[in-house]
């Protein structure tokens, strides 16, 4: 995955926080790579650092030390290259579906014919079309995370962070997300980081599996799901994905050392 | 019987809930998945009929205790003394009066409240420069302040629109500045990373998510507004519904006194319910519980 330029490179990345009289290290030394168009999944325990590592990519925090780059150049603030899907969709509630999705054409200062038709594009997308003109709070959290997706994607970003989107939805509809969203990226290709708690969805959406381990956050193992499998049903219910999936639930739930222990034989 | 309510006015929730959405999601092509609306109009029939029996048993007590010897007017003597008062004009000029003076006094407090609450909330440095001293003028009531206005801004007009002023200003002040400071940090966060640099982020945000705070500091403003006019009228004023209270109770006219308080009971009322028309319809994108 590193043979060419990675399109996010975490280098030596360490993030404390100071707790009273204590700092907390939310993230110690922490490298990875990801490259284009991949869709990296991170699962670990609460308290592993999976949010700042995502806040410190959208610009939203600094690292203590060490760099994060995208597309070689060193993260600082957040960039329109970058779209954020946040776990409590964060739509404005004062505006409609339509509005909130332009919100970043109009930051943008693109034209109003130009805003609407492409917000047009990607409510369409989501399949929110007879919604443009609803308030979020008629919504629900399904819907608005998927205004959340257009909203992300309709600034054309080339690389969308997810920090536990799908995390406060109820398992049928989170399912039904998952398989969207990955409809929509299949559609329209973008490097995604996403993090969440649930082995699962972190195995079934996955070209790669990071798993981080909790204090200090680090990456404790990764495990590669690879790009061939269509991510459908038969998939989800494939011995395949249990393998994957027991794989990932061991080094999520049974992290003994400083990082995952190599598996006798990596079968999957 | 008290029609003094006014301060009723901070007591719907401002805040705008966030929510832990858990409501299903049928998914696919989006066919009618509305999540369940909350219908506030649902029986509100019921509620006038009961405000208005509540009404009708208030006037019957008053009426049976007048009647009963309490030193009380009756319904009727207020109503012809009300009839009177219209008649001879003295009524029109004094509603007139108190009236200009809380309608200036309460837009001052409230244009100047709005952009200083704001500036507390958005700069640290401001804050710490203004709270103290919005501290400790809140905790003295305006009317402890007419004898220092009066020595120093004369007897006219100016010193009763001032602690007007004052009184509108300190509560629409406190909760602007609460808005601002409150604003979700995910929207914020949400808006910087779709590009949005500070003044977009203070335009497009932050003020939208305070107006309701704004609103609700704007009806208790009203309200102690109100309640300070007609105290500064009681104090110094040659015409108003305060003075005219005063002067009535010179001569131990209850009548007078029962139209002014009356009078100041159904004004406070209707501005206060202009004010929760104006909010419903700028916040209407709130959820309620």
């Amino acid at each position: 995955m590193t043979s060419t330029a990675a399109k996010i490179s975490v280098q030596g990345v360490t993030k404390t926080f100071a707790l009273g009289r204590d700092t907390f290290t939310a993230l110690d030394d922490l490298s990875l790579d990801i490259a284009d168009n991949e869709f990296v999944t991170v699962v670990g325990p609460s308290g592993c650092g999976k949010s700042t590592l995502m806040n410190i990519l959208a610009g939203l925090e600094e690292p203590t030390a060490g760099r994060a780059l995208v597309d070689g150049v060193p993260v600082s603030g957040p960039g329109p290259e970058r779209g954020v899907i946040f776990q409590q969709y964060a739509l404005f509630p004062w505006l409609t579906v339509r509005q909130n999705v332009e919100f970043g054409l109009r930051t943008a200062r693109v034209p109003k014919a130009e805003r609407r038709e492409r917000a047009e594009h990607f409510i369409g997308l989501v399949g929110l079309e007879q919604f443009a003109d609803a308030l979020p709070k008629t919504l629900s959290g399904g819907m608005r995370q998927r205004c959340a997706i257009a909203r992300a994607y309709a600034v054309n970003p080339s690389i969308l962070l997810m920090d536990e989107p799908f995390g406060a939805l109820d398992a049928l509809t989170r399912v039904k997300l998952q398989e969207q969203l990955l409809d929509t990226w299949s559609k329209d290709k973008r490097t995604v980081l996403f993090i969440t708690h649930d082995v699962d969805e972190a195995v079934f959406l996955a070209n790669r599996v990071i798993v981080m381990a909790a204090r200090p956050g680090r990456v404790y193992d990764v495990i590669e799901v690879g790009w061939d499998d269509a991510r459908d049903e038969d998939f989800r219910l494939s011995t395949e994905f249990a393998a994957l999936r027991n794989r990932v639930w061991h080094s999520v739930y049974h992290q003994d050392g400083r990082t995952a222990a190599p598996l006798p034989s990596t079968t999957t | 019987m008290s029609v003094l309510d006014k301060q009723g006015a901070g007591r719907r929730n401002p805040l705008p809930e966030k929510t832990s959405g858990t409501s299903a999601d049928s998914g696919a092509a989006g066919a009618a998945e509305r999540a369940p609306q909350r219908s506030r109009s649902g029986g509100r029939g019921l509620p006038l009929v009961l405000n208005a029996v509540s009404v009708a048993l208030g006037i019957a007590i008053w009426w049976a205790l007048a009647s009963a010897g309490f030193k009380l007017p009756t319904p009727p003597e207020v109503v012809a003394r009300a009839r009177t008062l219209i008649d001879n004009g003295t009524l029109g000029k004094d509603v007139a009066a108190s009236l200009t003076r809380v309608l200036i006094g309460f837009a001052l407090g409230t244009a100047v409240a709005v952009p200083v609450g704001f500036l507390m909330g958005w700069y640290r440095v401001l804050r710490g420069l203004i709270e103290p001293w919005i501290q400790f003028f809140r905790t003295i009531p305006p009317l402890a302040i007419i004898p220092l206005a009066v020595v120093v801004m004369g007897i006219d007009e100016t010193p009763k629109v001032f602690v007007i002023f004052l009184a509108a200003f300190l509560a629409c002040v406190i909760s602007t500045f609460q808005g601002v400071v409150s604003v979700d940090r995910t929207l914020i966060s949400a808006a910087r990373v779709l590009g949005a640099k500070d003044l977009t982020i203070f335009a497009r945000v932050v003020v939208p998510a305070s107006t309701p705070f704004i609103l609700v500091g704007m009806r208790v403003g009203l309200g102690s507004a109100w309640a300070t006019l007609v105290a500064a009228e009681l104090v110094a004023a040659q015409q108003g519904l305060g003075y005219r209270m005063q002067n009535a109770e010179l001569y131990y006219d209850l009548p007078t006194i029962f139209v002014g308080l009356i009078s100041i009971g159904i004004l406070g009322l209707l501005m206060d319910r202009i004010l929760l028309l104006a909010e419903r319809k700028l916040t209407g994108w709130q959820e309620r519980r």
